[in-house]
């Protein structure tokens, strides 16, 4: 395939809001309250709408009648190249929280960025949904602040979240070989240039939330090259279940 | 108050009834057209709540993206519903925690078709054109009833179930035009929630203990059996439109009625439905309770903060 980087770096881009958006429609329903369980299943649709913004490109890309639901449901679980942040289960509320938040502050910097792509397409659907992540991003962060400085029971919950999720935080900011001959071509988002400005952002929430910054210095990666924590199969099970049970139909 | 004056407020109250006129929040009204009106909203509401789970059953295993949002979206306008629902409940007096209270408590009802397991991807088309279809008619007919926040929340509803109707009947026409194995699909789950969304309308008129007084209050503005009768005469054409066949080997064409005859209920399931022992009662209870329970440390939190954040601000 003639863009073969290209369609791996939308991949890397998608299969992010693509498992997020999944982990959030698992909650529909049972959410804390019926105002939260509408705002998690809206953030969830913003975010399978991006999806398929960006698998329909990358569709067009590869053509031989690739469809966006070829790529979302028939790919084999390594070749998944999400971030391991958003495939971490649904815990508590606070951790789905804290992911939310970890990742909305990161997808709020990088699609300023990806505004500027030399990429008219990617642009565009950058541009639509920019305005959507910032809402998840206030909403997230919001909560955040809720629960930090809520009871001593929420503070704690959500300090442990921190605790468990902050390993996957400098994944965010990787760049696999692909990403690098993007980023030279103007098309991808230098991802280590938005790094400082993440770590910022995020303790200055955390801080006013009363939360403790974990000072570990041990990160964990592998997502971006498909090799993904325990859970991501058991997502994809529930995912692909009627595209593999029932094959090649029309729904 | 005395009872003369209660007498006289009655008598005026029913004459506003009589001319149509809308029942608002602040008007007098009587205690048991009030009560009435908290059970029936309330049901109301729960049911929307309610019924997000057998659908949201399948939203992590929807078959395309396309069919995924469309159907988090419809379980979404659900949850809208019953906020909505809730709210308009609030205006007569009683809380949303109060009314919850009642629904884990087993106090409240819901609508019993949600006892039923959503176990295929096409219960979310029979779902969708059944379950939303029989809803319509029933709400349809309450968009007319006096108490105007009621009235008004099911002319907004009703707009959205017309649509999710459609989405339903849309993901049937798909299977019908599909494999053999799709085309079983579609039927099975007819065959599965025919039945049940005819007992949706409620017991037969001779057995409804409430239809006399809510025909009377115009909270109900027809019976059950006439709109049972509405609801097949739409839905068969449809079925056979599609080639799925109705699992009522009674079921014919009267000319001269010019409706459908059709076969017996079994009130027997229904009663055991109504009473707790359906497929999914207890399942249902407890997931709602769960997600009740397990967000408890949530709202506190939510509470506590913007109490601290209260203070912090009249401190300055």
């Amino acid at each position: 395939m003639k863009n073969n980087n290209l369609y791996k770096y939308i991949l890397n881009i998608a299969d992010n809001t693509l498992i997020l958006g999944q982990r959030l429609g698992e909650l529909c329903g049972h959410g804390p309250s019926l105002e939260t369980d509408i705002a998690c299943t809206n953030i969830s649709l913003d975010l399978f709408g991006q999806t398929r913004n960006y698998y329909q490109y990358a569709a067009k890309l590869k053509g031989k009648n690739c469809t966006e639901d070829d790529i979302a449901f028939l790919r084999k679980e390594h070749e998944y190249l999400n971030v391991l942040l958003v495939e971490q289960p649904n815990t508590d509320f606070g951790y789905v929280m804290v992911r939310q938040f970890l990742f909305d502050v990161y997808h709020l910097l990088f699609l300023q960025e990806l505004q500027k792509s030399k990429d008219q397409t990617l642009s565009a659907i950058a541009n639509k949904a920019i305005k959507e992540v910032s809402y998840h991003y206030r909403f997230s962060s919001d909560w955040i602040k809720r629960l930090g400085d809520g009871t001593e029971e929420s503070h704690q919950r959500t300090q442990n979240a921190i605790n468990d999720l902050w390993t996957y935080t400098d994944e965010l900011f990787h760049q696999t070989e692909t990403d690098k001959s993007i980023i030279e071509e103007g098309i991808g988002v230098n991802t280590l240039k938005l790094k400082e400005e993440y770590y910022i952002r995020v303790n200055k929430i955390l801080q006013d939330a009363t939360l403790e910054i974990p000072e570990s210095k041990y990160f964990q990666k592998g997502g971006k090259q498909g090799m993904h924590t325990e859970h991501l199969g058991h997502l994809l099970s529930d995912l692909q279940y009627m595209q593999r049970t029932y094959p090649n139909m029309q729904w | 108050m005395s009872e003369e004056q209660i007498k006289e407020l009655e008598i005026q109250f029913e004459a506003r009834i009589a001319r149509d006129e809308k029942i608002e929040p602040k008007d007098w009204m009587p205690e048991k057209y009030r009560q009435t009106h908290i059970r029936q909203m309330s049901q109301h509401a729960h049911s929307e709540i309610i019924g997000m789970l057998p659908e949201g059953n399948w939203i992590t295993r929807a078959p395309t993206l396309r069919r995924k949002v469309a159907l988090l979206a419809k379980v979404q306008d659900e949850g809208g519903h019953g906020l909505y629902l809730y709210s308009a409940t609030e205006t007569l007096g009683i809380t949303r925690d109060e009314l919850l209270e009642q629904l884990h408590t087993g106090k409240a009802k819901y609508s019993s078709i949600f006892n039923y397991p959503a176990i295929s991807w096409a219960d979310m088309g029979a779902i969708g054109w059944l379950v939303d279809g029989a809803a319509i008619i029933n709400q349809i007919a309450l968009c007319g009833a006096s108490y105007g926040p009621y009235a008004r929340a099911m002319v907004r509803i009703c707009k959205e179930e017309s649509f999710h109707q459609r989405q339903g009947y849309e993901i049937l026409v798909t299977l019908m035009k599909g494999t053999q194995e799709q085309k079983n699909m579609a039927q099975d789950a007819l065959n599965r929630f025919w039945w049940p969304s005819l007992m949706m309308f409620g017991p037969t008129d001779a057995e409804s203990p409430h239809t006399a007084q809510s025909m009377k209050w115009k909270l109900k503005r027809k019976t059950n059996d006439d709109l049972r009768q509405q609801f097949i005469d739409q839905t068969v054409p449809q079925a056979e439109l599609i080639g799925l066949t109705i699992p009522d080997s009674d079921l014919k064409w009267n000319e001269e009625k010019q409706q459908y005859d059709s076969g017996e209920i079994n009130w027997d399931e229904f009663w055991q439905v109504v009473k707790g022992h359906g497929p999914c009662n207890k399942e249902r209870m407890k997931a709602r309770i769960a997600a009740h329970e397990n967000g408890q440390w949530v709202r506190d939190a939510a509470m506590a903060y913007a109490e601290k954040k209260e203070k912090r601000k009249t401190n300055k």
